[in-house]
């Protein structure tokens, strides 16, 4: 039997583009929010209440209005600025949305976990003489890694889940690839209930591999 | 950069979305709430037989993107002869219902989540206390667990709520005009689309805002330092001092 007449590979693609999304724009948002975490701690007021306001609109904003506007603003702002029509590619828009997402509430996540590491590790990295940008990145940021994966984890699921959002901007991901499938086959509840079990497999896995990253976090504690 | 002209001649039209995102997120709260608490009570039972399809269908909820289910439910329906054949046709045509039944599964998933967990958080004291003073499961249940449990889940459920009004956008994609669905249009007519997503973005902020003040003086007043002050019974006095 082929599978949906020979779309099934068509859906295998989409997943394959999904997947690629969510670890682009994971690795992007990681550092966004472990850098915004780091300023909502420790930098003056002024940076804070910015870092505060960028988060405060992305959780008060839908995911979907915010990818339009940096997909569409994008494009407008880049053609503006070059003075030519400039196409901005649907990977790298849905890439810098989801980041964008993610960063925001990631760097409370960072923030909560920086703060949880006792005091006395800063002080004995101060009184050791090192660079605060050393002291940071070598003696905080490992031991806040440990607290802050469970929120980051479960952040991870929603951005695998977000990346089906991008589809409205275009780029062939998953549900997408569905939607053209189920065009052509029409049979849209088979092709998306098969869409649905590569995501569960997904959303399967990515909660297991973090699992597994927690109690690795956790050897040696409690 | 921005054309201030295009964002107030938008705006008034953006406002007429407000109602149906409103509709949306009040009809999909209380399917997914009706649907949340029967599911976090098997949930939280003994019996295999209850808590394992409770567990079984969150896991699936949460499995899958619910720009999917909306999918799913509007165009998958469809396929299914049994499903154009039946009573509940007319419903499921409508995008409408497809989303709010989508989202309200959808909901109910995560709600149970916020309600088992705070069913659980309850300590034994106040339940055994209850019992010992004679009241039934139905009487404890009513009188004591579940007052306590709203107050235990109403931070958590906040937040649901902020996240269903943001999901109800998803809506736009079934060709509804809620606040991003008529955006959509405007950006199509109007081919401004930082304005017009601008001035989108700033209508849901001030929505999810607003409806956030209001639940969280919502859970003030409700938090047991104040209902001390107001009516003090020998039951809210045991759960202050457990607090």
């Amino acid at each position: 039997m082929t599978l949906f007449s020979g779309y099934g590979v068509q859906l295998l693609e989409g997943a394959l583009v999904s997947i690629s999304v969510a670890i682009a724009a994971l690795f992007v948002g990681t550092i966004l929010g472990i850098f915004l975490g780091a300023v909502k701690t420790y930098s003056s007021k002024p940076f804070r209440y910015a870092v505060e306001a960028y988060t405060a609109i992305v959780r008060g904003v839908p995911d979907l209005i915010i990818i339009y506007l940096i997909y569409f603003g994008s494009t407008v702002a880049l053609t503006k600025l070059t003075g030519a029509y400039v196409d901005v590619n649907g990977f790298t828009a849905g890439v810098c949305a989801l980041a964008f997402i993610f960063g925001a509430y990631a760097s409370d996540i960072f923030r909560g976990a920086i703060m949880q590491v006792p005091r006395g590790q800063t002080e004995a990295a101060d009184a050791l003489g090192l660079r605060r940008r050393i002291s940071f990145l070598k003696v905080i940021l490992p031991q806040a890694w440990r607290l802050a994966l469970p929120g980051f984890g479960n952040l991870a699921i929603i951005l695998l889940k977000q990346t089906s959002l991008i589809s409205v901007i275009g780029l062939e991901e998953l549900l997408r690839a569905s939607s053209v499938v189920s065009g052509s086959t029409r049979e849209p509840f088979y092709v998306y209930s098969a869409a649905a079990v590569i995501y569960l497999v997904l959303t399967g896995v990515a909660s297991y591999a973090l699992r597994l990253a927690r109690q690795r976090s956790n050897r040696g504690f409690a | 950069m921005l054309d201030f002209q295009i964002m107030a001649d938008v705006f008034p039209k953006l406002l007429q979305g407000v109602g149906t995102t409103g509709k949306l997120a009040i009809l999909i709260l209380a399917l997914g709430m009706v649907m949340a608490v029967p599911i976090a009570y098997a949930r939280n039972a003994k019996s295999m037989w209850l808590h394992g399809p409770a567990n079984t269908y969150i896991l699936l909820i949460r499995g899958i993107p619910s720009l999917l289910q909306v999918f799913l439910v509007y165009y998958g329906m469809g396929q299914l002869e049994f499903v154009r054949h039946s009573a509940l046709w007319p419903v499921l045509r409508d995008p409408f219902w497809c989303v709010i039944i989508a989202l309200g599964l959808n909901s109910a998933a995560y709600t149970a989540e916020i309600i088992s967990g705070a069913l659980r958080l309850i300590a034994k004291g106040p339940v055994e206390a209850a019992y010992a003073l004679g009241l039934s499961w139905y009487q404890t249940q009513l009188k004591v667990t579940i007052p306590l449990a709203i107050r235990a889940a109403l931070p958590a459920y906040e937040n649901e709520i902020i996240l269903t009004v943001k999901a109800t956008s998803l809506a736009s994609t079934v060709t509804l005009m809620d606040i991003t669905g008529v955006a959509r249009l405007e950006v199509s007519n109007t081919y401004a689309p930082y304005e017009v997503f601008l001035s989108a973005g700033a209508i849901y902020f001030c929505f999810t805002t607003m409806l956030s003040w209001l639940l969280r003086r919502l859970e003030q007043r409700l938090s047991i330092e104040n209902l001390k002050t107001l009516n003090s019974t020998p039951l809210q006095n045991a759960e202050a001092a457990r607090a």
